[in-house]
């Protein structure tokens, strides 16, 4: 057992709910069910809830409803984070009904998902939930049956006593919600653990493959009504004037006036990603009469002028440009070629990389370049709102609520105890849905036309709206010393309008003469978070850069990385490198012994070999491709993952699976290019996804099996998948790929 | 507008609509039958995948004026508690992870297997890639597919 000092009590809790609630809390756990009920998001009220904590409740007739706090979009929370409740609180899996949570970033902390943190950020919460609640039943039956709390034992939803008494859970719940919250608690060993490491289900996978009505999409409400936005067709302008007249005059049309999302001159908030700010709203009936009338608006647009505006970064405020223009992917490339040549941002330097370059043998130097990307979720970009006066109502995909909540409060005026936002099950998320300029875009439609409506993406409002995953472009160069020994690393990246350059990330630490530097190209094309933007274009470039200093050095991928990786931990070079070497050197050594890699039944195949590290967890991916009419086909994975504790195995897997299908797609077809400022790509006809028989016929998936506390998983296995294509793709071809997406850049090597 | 009588699930359900409204938007605008889901508008993506006949077909290109006497079967026809074959192989894989894309995937499978009891794992691929799955769970789809093909 260990001892885990609690980082909350009931105490603190109930005051900070009084003060978030205004007083409505004391009884909550029925009060917050009978209104959920109310509004039809909950049903199966059976008994009486007893509430032991913000996560668990738990009834009379000993059923568990264990709330999950974070925002569900494949990732698969709403099973894994009520696992680790459930595992402390030690009931039967069975009895166990999972419940998405509301917003309350009292209750719940920041509820964000993303940046592969919900099992990061509620591992030790939810554990901490499970065990207090457990100890509140135990001490409850020790009252009750008049015996030490000491002498009781669970098992499964049942405490008992030597004696011979036996209780279920909810024969004491009542009396266990009485019962103050232990300061501190005795969490399970890992050895102990009968729920978590054991694969449970999808608690929602029934509802799926029913087709309940569990997304934004599928949300409605009596005398709802739909509606559209109209977004300038170029980045770089913006709404000149309209003309509704015909619109208004369709079938089933209610209203069209112009929003302005963010006010003029505002301060930008977190994830409050400008790229339009004035768009036409239509609003109607249905769906399909609301996209007939947005075909006969007559919108008049004009090119924008440059935009000034302020930021909160790390609590200093920023001044950010967005230049005026219309951008052009080929004038981007030219741009990019351009800036490669001034003098850079030094973001690392160790030891004296210029002498080294300056007395090397041999100097490889290689450029990669990568396009934007459009998050394509299949759920377009949707949410309801309903603002009346005094309250606002909120329901739909997102993934950062508590950031929502701060830019709603401020543009409606409204107190956030009187913002109530529901988060539905989104159709996919990859970061794209943490930028909630649509929640905005809602909120604003609904106060204007005075009625509850629901806004609506279609698949090119979607792709062509922005906040792509940025288009970047690093240089790599090795300084090789006659004896084949890598004695300088120099990394140079830019981007528009970011660098991707993570500076401490391997190979920093394991090169004694280390230069990383980088440059940034403002833009009007508006970006954002996608599945570790900088680490999936990094893990492709540095990846494969490294498989070609391999070959020069004469050596075999994997262990030019393993001898890397051992100096880094042995002898690191500078300070502050964000990586564990020994967690890498793992999954290497795992993905060599389950690949086969080296041995001699294995020597036909072309194989590519990656590894990288994000989001505080180790992923690696074995290639092996062949050319299958005429064209690089992705036959099998062999994937190795250390993300410390594995709550959901099968899940996990499920997550890698898609993962490496992901991350094959996208390096092999993903592009979202302009014209003049015009998307090229606004569907599935011209934006090329992935297929079934694109995908790989095995990906064989391995975990590192240790008792770290979880770490990330929903993005570290994707930046590897790049990598290990690229190198396969040399196996293969017998070409070297440099440019992203690689199966249409069919060129020469651009280095 | 015009009035249409529609089978739908093995009940007639009346509409009054524009002839031109894809019997998608009629689903889940008119009839509260939010299971098919609109991904592309263009018959590109799959989700909205329902059966006319037994046939799966693309409901965001199919106006409701061209459906007459033709029977509709969605995602919510199948089954209510998931009882259908290809429900369960989908659950036992556990299938899904944003699941957005799901009623569309079992929607094609369902019909695959319905002219195709047996059918080859060219003849999935073939016919399941016309559905796109962003968080890549083809593998498993292929497996539930199996599965469901050997019940």
């Amino acid at each position: 057992m260990m001892e885990n000092k609690k980082t909350y009590t009931r105490r603190s809790f109930i005051q900070s709910s009084v003060l978030a609630g205004g007083g409505l809390m004391l009884s909550f756990s029925w009060f917050s069910e009978a209104k959920a009920v109310e509004k039809g998001l909950s049903s199966n009220l059976t008994g009486e809830w007893n509430q032991l904590n913000g996560y668990i409740q738990i009834t009379t007739d000993n059923i568990v409803k264990i709330m999950c706090p974070n925002p569900e979009f494949g990732q698969n929370v709403m099973t894994s984070l009520p696992m680790i409740a459930a595992e402390e609180l030690d009931v039967d899996w069975k009895d166990v009904k999972v419940e998405m949570a509301s917003h309350d970033n009292v209750k719940f902390g920041n509820q964000f998902t993303g940046g592969s943190n919900s099992m990061r950020a509620y591992w030790k919460p939810l554990r901490n939930a499970g065990a207090s609640a457990r100890q509140m039943l135990i001490e409850a039956a020790a009252q009750a049956w008049n015996v030490p709390a000491a002498e009781i034992t669970t098992k499964a939803g049942i405490l008992s006593h030597s004696s011979g008494k036996v209780a279920k859970y909810g024969e004491m719940a009542a009396k266990a919600a009485t019962i103050a919250v232990p300061k501190e608690v005795k969490l399970k060993s890992p050895k102990d653990f009968s729920i978590v490491r054991n694969s449970k289900k999808n608690t929602e996978g029934v509802k799926i493959v029913t087709g309940k009505p569990l997304f934004g999409m599928d949300y409605s409400m009596e005398g709802m009504q739909i509606a559209m936005v109209q977004h300038p067709p170029a980045f770089g302008m913006k709404l000149k004037s309209f003309d509704a007249s015909a619109a208004l005059k369709m079938p089933g049309i209610k209203d069209v006036f112009s929003i302005k999302i963010f006010e003029e001159g505002s301060d930008r908030g977190a994830f409050e990603t400008r790229t339009f700010n004035e768009l036409v709203a239509i609003v109607g009936k249905s769906t399909w009469e609301v996209m007939n009338a947005r075909k006969v608006l007559k919108v008049d647009w004009e090119v924008a002028p440059e935009r000034k505006e302020f930021m909160m970064v790390r609590g200093n405020k920023v001044e950010e440009i967005t230049p005026s223009g219309l951008e052009s992917t080929d004038l981007h490339f030219e741009k990019m070629r351009e800036w490669a040549k001034k003098s850079p941002k030094v973001l690392r330097k160790d030891g004296d990389p210029e002498a080294a370059f300056k007395n090397a043998a041999v100097v490889i130097e290689r450029t990669y370049n990568a396009p934007f990307l459009a998050h394509n979720c299949m759920e377009p970009i949707n949410f309801f709102a309903h603002v009346e006066t005094d309250k606002a109502l909120f329901v739909g995909p997102l993934q950062a609520p508590n950031f929502a909540e701060a830019t709603l409060a401020a543009r409606f005026g409204l107190p956030t105890d009187k913002i109530e936002i529901l988060m539905t099950r989104m159709g996919g998320g990859f970061g794209r849905r943490a930028y909630h300029h649509y929640m905005v875009e809602a909120g604003l439609i609904s106060q204007k036309a005075k009625t509850p409506i629901k806004l609506i993406y279609s698949r090119e409002d979607d792709m062509t709206y922005g906040i792509y995953r940025p288009m970047y472009t690093a240089t790599y160069r090795a300084a090789l010393d006659q004896n084949k020994n890598l004695i300088g690393f120099h990394v140079t990246g830019g981007g528009i309008p970011e660098n991707p350059i993570h500076a401490n990330r391997f190979p920093a630490g394991a090169v004694d003469n280390y230069l990383a530097d980088g440059w940034e190209i403002p833009s009007n094309i508006t970006i954002g978070a996608f599945r570790a933007p900088r680490s999936n274009f990094n893990a492709a470039a540095e990846q494969s850069f490294l498989d070609e200093v391999a070959e020069a050095m004469g050596k075999d991928p994997i262990q030019l990385r393993l001898d890397l990786l051992k100096k880094a931990k042995e002898r690191p070079v500078g300070s502050n490198n964000d990586y564990d070497p020994g967690r890498y050197i793992g999954v290497l050594e795992l993905l060599k012994e389950k690949s086969g890699w080296g041995r001699s039944e294995n020597a036909g195949k072309k194989r590519g070999v990656a590894a990288y590290f994000c989001h505080a967890s180790y992923a690696g991916h074995v290639v092996d491709m062949v050319l299958r009419d005429g064209q690089p086909y992705v036959e099998k994975v062999i994937s190795a993952v250390d993300c410390g504790v594995v709550v959901n195995p099968d899940a996990a897997t499920n997550m890698v699976q898609g993962a490496v299908v992901d991350g094959i797609g996208q390096s092999f077809y993903g592009a979202l290019t302009h014209k003049n400022g015009v998307a090229e790509q606004n569907n599935f006809h011209n934006y090329r996804m992935i297929r079934a028989n694109e995908a790989p016929q095995k990906i064989e998936v391995h975990f590192v099996q240790n008792d770290i506390d979880p770490t990330g998983l929903g993005e570290p296995p994707f930046p590897p998948v790049f990598g290990a294509v690229a190198n396969a793709l040399f196996q293969t071809t017998g070409q070297r790929y440099y440019n992203q997406p690689f199966v249409s850049d069919q060129g020469q090597p651009k280095s | 507008m015009a009035k249409y009588s529609l089978k739908i699930n093995g009940k007639t359900q009346q509409v009054d609509v524009d002839p031109l409204t894809p019997i998608l938007w009629v689903l889940r605008d008119h009839l509260n039958l939010q299971g098919t889901k609109y991904g592309c508008g263009i018959a590109q993506c799959g989700a909205c995948t329902i059966h006319l006949n037994g046939m799966a077909v693309r409901s965001c290109q199919l106006p409701v004026s061209s459906i007459g006497r033709q029977e509709i079967t969605t995602i919510e026809g199948l089954s209510e508690n998931a009882t259908h074959l290809v429900q369960e192989a989908w659950l036992e894989h556990d299938v899904a992870q944003c699941g957005y894309c799901q009623s569309g995937q079992i929607m094609t499978a369902v019909a695959l297997l319905k002219n195709n009891p047996n059918p080859s794992d060219e003849d999935i691929e073939a016919t399941i890639s016309g559905n796109i799955c962003r968080c890549g769970t083809y593998l498993r789809i292929k497996e539930a597919i199996k599965t469901a093909a050997k019940k």
